[in-house]
């Protein structure tokens, strides 16, 4: 292939290929939003049928609410500049700050499993009524891409440690870290359209 | 990428910042507040778009001209919101607009949860 390959710009950016795979990313999060805005409508049209189960204001409490959220928000955040080390050719850099967005995705993902049991102690499983369906399937379709994303990172970190920074290497990392801040984004909205509306209502 | 040599990423601190703002401001509102419930629907679902606006941009680089993608990133981001606000709003219009439902034992204030439910419209 006589493929042209720029000398300036982010090392990710710089073949065509790696280019391409970038703005298919994009394309495929579009397509995410889309698959989302269905469990959010599916969620939003059960609000209120809650059946004999009980009601998210009686179960929902503020503070691991919050805590997720935060520990979520600094994760996007210690993602974004462990790609700014990235850029500035830091492999240590990278990986440190990839390690401490990963810790603390673990202890959302940690929150969210203790809150899931704690519903179901309390009697409301996916199967307790159409509202509590919504909601884990909602909740949970977001906690399986938070795994999915851990999982994914730590192998790209692995790989990382072995051929260090390239043209390669730094388009799977961007790549990741699009979809850490997209996982964060739908976060924002379940966090608002879900806990906080659920606990006003 | 001109500022790829910057040793503080300037853009991610204030990113962050206001994402911790607007996340606490949210929170007040809704726990703490004695605003009315609409206004706190509406306000906080108007901080939630901005924030995720600050993802996109200040996080995600969705308008870098370094990756030669032009339009394309924001244009998937916005397309894929409007349906997303389409399918919400719709589905909500088609199956609750209107539509109280009463089961005895749990009613009572359960109308009142419709009601705000639509009116939100997000």
């Amino acid at each position: 292939m006589s493929e042209e390959v720029k000398t300036t710009g982010p090392l990710e950016y710089r073949t065509n290929e790696g280019q391409m795979t970038i703005l298919g990313f994009w394309i495929f999060l579009g397509a995410e939003v889309v698959l989302f805005s269905t469990l959010f409508a599916t969620y939003a049209v059960l609000f209120g049928r809650t059946a004999d189960a009980p009601t998210p204001a009686e179960l929902f409490e503020p503070g691991t609410v919050l805590i997720m959220t935060f520990l979520l928000l600094t994760s996007s955040f210690t993602c974004g500049l462990a790609v700014h080390e990235m850029r500035r050719g830091s492999v240590k850099g990278l990986t440190r700050w990839m390690l401490v967005t990963l810790v603390l995705g673990l202890g959302f993902l940690g929150f969210e499993i203790y809150e899931f049991i704690h519903y179901a102690h309390e009697g409301a499983t996916i199967q307790s009524s159409a509202y509590w369906s919504g909601f884990f399937i909602l909740a949970g379709t977001h906690g399986l891409h938070v795994t999915l994303g851990i999982g994914w990172a730590f192998a790209l970190l692995h790989q990382i440690s072995k051929r260090g920074i390239t043209n390669v290497t730094s388009r799977k990392f961007f790549i990741i870290s699009l979809y850490w801040h997209f996982l964060d984004v739908i976060w924002i909205f379940i966090f608002t359209s879900v806990y906080l509306i659920g606990m006003v209502l | 990428m001109a500022n790829s040599k910057k040793r503080i990423p300037t853009n991610h601190i204030v990113g962050f910042l206001l994402s911790l703002v607007m996340t606490i401001v949210a929170a007040w509102a809704a726990l703490q507040s004695d605003l009315p419930v609409m206004w706190i629907i509406i306000g906080i679902m108007a901080l939630a778009v901005l924030q995720a606006g600050v993802q996109l941009f200040m996080f995600m680089h969705v308008t870098e001209s370094a990756s030669g993608n032009g339009h394309v990133p924001w244009n998937m981001m916005f397309h894929g919101f409007a349906l997303a606000a389409i399918v919400v709003a719709g589905s909500l219009f088609t199956m609750s607009f209107g539509f109280s439902h009463d089961h005895g034992d749990n009613g009572g204030n359960e109308q009142h949860h419709e009601q705000h439910q639509e009116e939100s419209g997000y």
